[in-house]
């Protein structure tokens, strides 16, 4: 057990109450794409181990807990079929009963386990229940874990507002950074530092902090250095049934643009929706408060609808029936492409306010935690070159997800396989990853990452060894100490030895905006995730190898 | 010529299905071969060709305010919508197209008058290039079980075999001829594929004409002779490709399918493959769906699950894995027919050959099976694919069908064909132009040109990159998963011609473009090792022109090639011209 490290003494005491049974010999795992082996299980705090026992071979697999979303258990008997087995069979199997645990993953994997020994089937189904979902964050395994290639003295993460900042000087004329958040009383899902309009004050911003939910109020997220056009985004203003208003915002926003210019506000909810809202106190922007912005709305799905639509494509996925209609009604059915086409195209149309039309945008929704993060990320994707390089992408990523407060943990605490009741999940992130990767189809030679870390990056925000997923916002993070006591993902996908595996080895830097097609027939389902687990799969790795090897060939023929 | 009412329409509207902003203004020209629009703006000169035997159909519209409107429909999936200034002109053009487009006798067809500069003795070489006696002797043809039978040298037994037949080694002159007058069309069973491995076979021939009782004892000494033709199996398949129903309905009409009582030692199957009108129909659904201006994603899936086209295209490939398994995996010979044993019987045996033998997978090899299972075996082109003007009910997309079963497999090893998705869409494109003889059932053809000489001196446009003839993927048989998520729709073919749909930088070409450096300067290096080399290169520019798939009825817009490379060099000016399409798509969505 070489995956052992220090640390795990001290975790086996502390999980060791919801283990009964540690060790089962002669189980046998069946997983996809291999053949059934015969081997030991083995349980610990935050792993499931099976060794196979095969000779010569010491193979291992080892999953995570907290990757696994579902299980089934199904016990028998055997005493009753005792005749049914040979001699030897019968007397290994003397206890007279065995179970099956099928284990559901929430990367889509599916495995069973034949274990011997109905008490101990019991016994390893209930230890992964319970300490699949533990809802303690500090004792999840990032926390215990320690990789010996990695130090934790290295800096931990690769961008902030601050440094957003100090790259784009342009900025520095009409924006500010302010530290109002630095002990995250104005917003608690903001980090400490934002940039906001240089005429705005601190005192301001804490009273449009209030006229906005959640407290998000309108920070800048993406300069367009070709026009000084910028983004904005924040929550809805609590304008309520009264059509409150608030000077402070209306001044925020004025600030935003010149007196002579006007902007736009993108609302990812219907215009009936944000009447709606009205009545439990959100609202919009009114026409007559903020005159010199236009506001469109493009009803996004996001919550609880878009957790139902992945079950139901997952579903679809898995069915067994050669049946062509029932898979494309289900497909259908699903709404998932719906969804990845409304994203795509709410994204398109952000892009094309600023970069065609040369005017600055605000994106909200509600709480502007999910869909609004969707929209900017792919926006920004869609024109800034910066944010196509493996580095670039992931620093977005830090920047409007991990650090702009999507709630992660609530979000990613089940996905499509679980049998809890739903409460906060919705898979936003894995949209944002299935819109990239329709980006990346489209514009095979643009992006500079490949589709591997899309698929390592759609698995790590559900279960992971790193800190970085973890939490719903910084606030939680700092008081966890999550930057001291675990590991950076982005760092660790960076290091030389994994990188080159999530580069795309085709890459050729634009300049250029990449204008995604939305037409239907431009969209397909991503295979690579939601099927990952079939053998067809295998046949398009080959080819994404056989195209790195070309590109390999070439670069040393031309370098020599 | 006589049939052209008007030679030149000015002022005459090119729209744009997918963004009604990319509408162009120009003169449109009536020659007696093509239609062309030729675009007004100055200092470009950008032209629209499209051959009148690809139109399949012309509607006009009720006017509009931008005039009388003209949709033409190609049999490339082409849509040319025009706006015609004045109602005159609009209907002096439309009788004119209408004429042009279905021509009455094989003489107007598109490859008599086709003339590029080539001698005779070239051509002549142009059709001794397809040679299908090397192909059955790359079998292993003939040998100790299979024999070339003389007996249709005159096209005498069967008038839509080839005269080159081959048939089992103890099948006399006399059994073939009884067997003939047993089967539709004197279609007697005959050898399409032979596997030299283990000796299985795939014949195939037309329907028995059993009714409800009938029985010929030559046809039953033909299949045993078959079976015994496999020294290592005991019995064979019969494979019906047609629906269970449909078979019992043709003994009603003294047709029919083999009792198994009366044939010894053989498995009769049916496949349920439906019949061309099911396909027409199909297909032309699936077209009205690709042509929605600006669907949602519900309406498009729900519109291609109705259409029933991928279900069609599952059933075709699962016929085909059926009969590979039994060559390839049991060892079993398998006799397939349908009704006349030329659509669906093409359809699957030439699935088969692609599943069993890497050859096929080749440039070369699909031509030859091409040539093989549906020119040499009597596949109704001229029907099918309404050259001439005939009876609405005869046309079917039967080759589309094979075309896109080989696409669907190329999606799921894309490093098992040799050749790439253009080729398989140019092939598509010249069987409706007429623009070679290939597909024209008629002895004319020493006087027109062949597809497959061309196809081949220009071989270097069509060749997958990724294409390894060692690579596992290539190995022998191909064992492609028919789970209903495994098919996908195919734009390139359907929505070929709407530019906005495509992905907007290809993978392929840049693949090529490494590729051909790579080889240059692996050469150069080997010529003179001592010469320095430049270190830092720069990817050779690329020619959009030379992406355009075929020379002459295809537009001659070098936007309509298949990779917008424009993304590649950030100093192109087009940055702002090619997403003009998706403008509306965002906020009309």
């Amino acid at each position: 057990m070489c995956i052992m490290r220090q640390g795990h003494k001290e975790e086996l005491m502390e999980f060791s109450e919801h283990i009964k049974t540690a060790n089962v010999e002669d189980v046998v795992l069946h997983q996809p794409l291999h053949p059934p082996s015969r081997g030991t299980l083995c349980i610990t705090g935050h792993h499931l181990l099976f060794s196979d026992r095969e000779e010569n071979s010491t193979r291992q697999i080892l999953l995570l807990l907290r990757n696994i979303d579902a299980i089934e258990k199904s016990v028998e008997n055997l005493l009753g079929y005792s005749s049914l087995f040979s001699k030897a069979d019968y007397s290994k199997r003397i206890s007279g009963s065995s179970g099956t645990i099928t284990v559901k993953c929430k990367d889509l994997r599916v495995l069973q386990l034949d274990i011997p020994g109905m008490e101990q089937c019991l016994n390893i189904a209930h230890s992964i229940e319970t300490l699949s979902c533990l809802n303690d964050v500090s004792e999840m395994y990032p926390f215990f874990y320690r990789p010996s290639d990695l130090s934790s003295q290295d800096q931990w993460g690769l961008s902030s507002s601050e440094k957003y900042y100090s790259e784009h000087k342009e900025l520095h004329k009409r924006w500010r950074l302010s530290s109002v958040n630095r002990d995250y009383s104005v917003c608690p899902s903001y980090p400490p530092a934002v940039i906001v309009p240089k005429d705005i004050d601190d005192d301001t911003l804490k009273k449009v902090a209030k006229f906005r939910q959640s407290g998000r109020f309108p920070v800048l997220c993406y300069y367009h250095r070709k026009n000084g056009m910028v983004i904005m985004r924040g929550g809805q203003p609590l304008t309520g049934a009264n059509r409150k208003r608030c000077r402070e915002d209306e001044l925020l926003l004025q600030a935003v643009i010149d007196s002579s210019d006007k902007g736009y506000i993108i609302d990812t909810r219907s215009s009936q929706q944000v009447q709606q809202a009205r009545m439990t106190g959100g609202g919009f922007e009114s026409k007559s408060s903020y005159s010199c912005w236009k506001r469109l709305h493009r009803q996004m799905e996001k919550g609880k609808a878009l957790q139902e639509s992945l079950i139901k494509l997952v579903e679809a996925c898995g069915d067994e029936s050669q049946n062509m209609d029932r898979w494309l009604s289900k497909l259908e059915n699903s709404k998932w492409l719906s969804h990845v086409q409304t994203a795509l195209s709410t994204a398109g149309l952000l892009a094309e306010c600023v970069e065609r039309d040369g005017h600055s945008v605000l994106v909200h929704g509600s709480e502007g935690t999910d869909c609004t993060l969707l929209v900017s990320t792919l926006a920004q994707l869609i024109m800034d070159p910066c944010c196509r390089t493996l580095e670039g992408f992931l620093a977005l990523l830090e920047r409007e997800w991990v650090q702009a407060g999507h709630p992660f943990q609530l979000r990613c605490a089940h996905s499509a396989y679980s049998h809890v009741r739903l409460q906060q999940e919705s898979p936003v992130f894995l949209l944002l990853l299935d819109c990239v990767w329709q980006l990346w189809r489209q514009f095979p030679l643009a992006l500079g990452f490949s589709e591997a870390l899309l698929l390592r990056l759609a698995t790590e925000a559900y279960f992971s060894n790193y800190g970085t997923f973890l939490c719903n916002n910084d606030q939680e993070r700092c008081a966890l100490g999550v930057k001291e006591k675990t590991y950076c993902l982005f760092h660790s996908l960076l290091k030389p030895t994994e990188k080159e595996h999530y580069t795309n080895p085709l890459y050729e830097p634009t300049d250029l905006a990449i204008w995604p097609s939305v037409h239907p027939q431009s969209l397909q389902l991503w295979r690579g995730f939601f099927l990952r687990w079939t053998p067809q799969t295998r046949h398009l790795e080959e080819a994404q190898e056989e195209i790195r090897n070309m590109v390999i060939e070439w670069g040393k023929v031309a370098l020599s | 010529m006589e049939f052209i009412r008007l030679p030149k329409v000015e002022n005459v509207k090119l729209l744009d299905r997918v963004s009604p902003r990319r509408s162009r203004v120009g003169t449109l020209y009536l020659t007696a071969t093509h239609t062309i629009f030729v675009e007004n703006e100055a200092g470009v000169r950008n032209e629209t060709w499209v051959l009148h035997s690809l139109v399949c159909s012309l509607e006009k519209q009720a006017a509009t305010s931008s005039g009388y409107p003209l949709l033409i429909h190609c049999k490339n999936f082409q849509v040319l919508h025009f706006a015609i200034p004045r109602e005159q002109e609009c209907q002096d053009v439309h009788l004119s197209l209408q004429r042009l487009s279905q021509p009455e006798s094989y003489e107007e067809l598109y490859c008599f008058s086709y003339k590029p500069n080539v001698d005779d003795e070239e051509r002549q070489n142009e059709w001794d290039f397809m040679n299908l006696k090397a192909d059955y002797s790359r079998m292993g043809l003939p040998n100790a079980h299979w024999k070339l039978s003389p007996a249709n040298r005159n096209y005498k037994v069967s008038d839509t075999y080839p005269a080159d037949l081959f048939v089992p080694e103890s099948a006399t002159p006399p059994v073939i001829v009884g067997s003939s007058k047993f089967r539709s069309r004197g279609r007697f069973p005959t050898l399409s594929y032979y596997s030299k491995e283990n000796h299985a076979a795939i014949c195939r021939s037309s329907q028995p004409l059993s009714g409800f009782s009938a029985r010929c004892l030559e046809d039953e000494q033909m299949l045993e002779a078959i079976l015994r033709s496999n020294p290592c199996s005991d019995f064979m398949y019969v494979v019906d490709t047609r629906p269970k129903l449909n078979a019992i309905a043709n003994r009603a009409a003294g047709k029919g399918y083999e009792n198994e009582d009366n044939y010894s030692n053989i498995k009769f199957q049916f496949i349920g493959i439906e019949n061309i009108h099911v396909m027409r129909n199909s297909q032309q659904k699936m077209l009205e769906v690709c042509e929605l201006r600006s669907p949602s994603m519900s309406d498009f899936l729900e519109g291609l699950e109705s259409s029933g086209w991928l279900k069609h295209i599952k059933a075709v490939l699962d016929a085909g894995i059926f009969i590979t398994k039994a060559v390839a995996e049991e060892g079993v010979s398998v006799l397939v027919h349908c009704s006349d044993g030329w659509d669906r019987t093409a359809q699957v045996c030439s699935v088969a050959c692609v599943l069993l033998d890497p050859y096929y997978r080749t440039l070369q090899g699909l031509m030859v099976l091409i040539e093989k299972d549906w020119i040499s075996f009597g596949h109704k082109f001229s029907h099918r694919c309404n050259h001439l003007v005939g009876d609405p009910k005869e046309v079917s997309p039967v080759i589309d069908q094979f075309l896109e079963c080989v696409w669907q497999l190329m999606e799921q090893f894309p490093c098992a064909f040799e050749f790439n998705e253009r080729f398989l869409i140019t092939i598509h494109s010249h069987i409706y132009s007429c623009q070679y003889g290939n597909f024209i059932d008629l002895n004319l053809l020493p006087s027109t040109h062949s597809l497959w000489s061309y196809l081949w001196t220009n071989r270097t446009d069509y060749i997958n990159p990724l294409y390894r003839p060692d690579h596992s993927q290539t190995q022998g048989l191909l064992r492609p998963s028919t789970a209903p998520y495994c098919f996908k729709f195919w734009r390139g073919l359907y929505n070929r011609f709407d530019q906005g749909i495509h992905p907007r930088q290809s993978v392929e070409d840049y693949l090529r473009t490494i590729q051909e450096e790579t080889q240059q300067l692996e050469e150069q290096l080997a010529s003179h090792k001592q010469s320095p080399t430049a270190s830092g290169l720069i990817l050779l520019p690329q020619d959009l022109n030379q992406t355009s798939i075929f020379s002459l009825s295809n537009s001659s817009d070098p936007e309509s090639g298949i990779a917008d490379l424009s993304c590649r060099s950030p100093l192109s000016e087009d940055s702002t011209r090619d997403p003009d399409s998706d403008e509306a798509v965002y906020s009309a969505a």
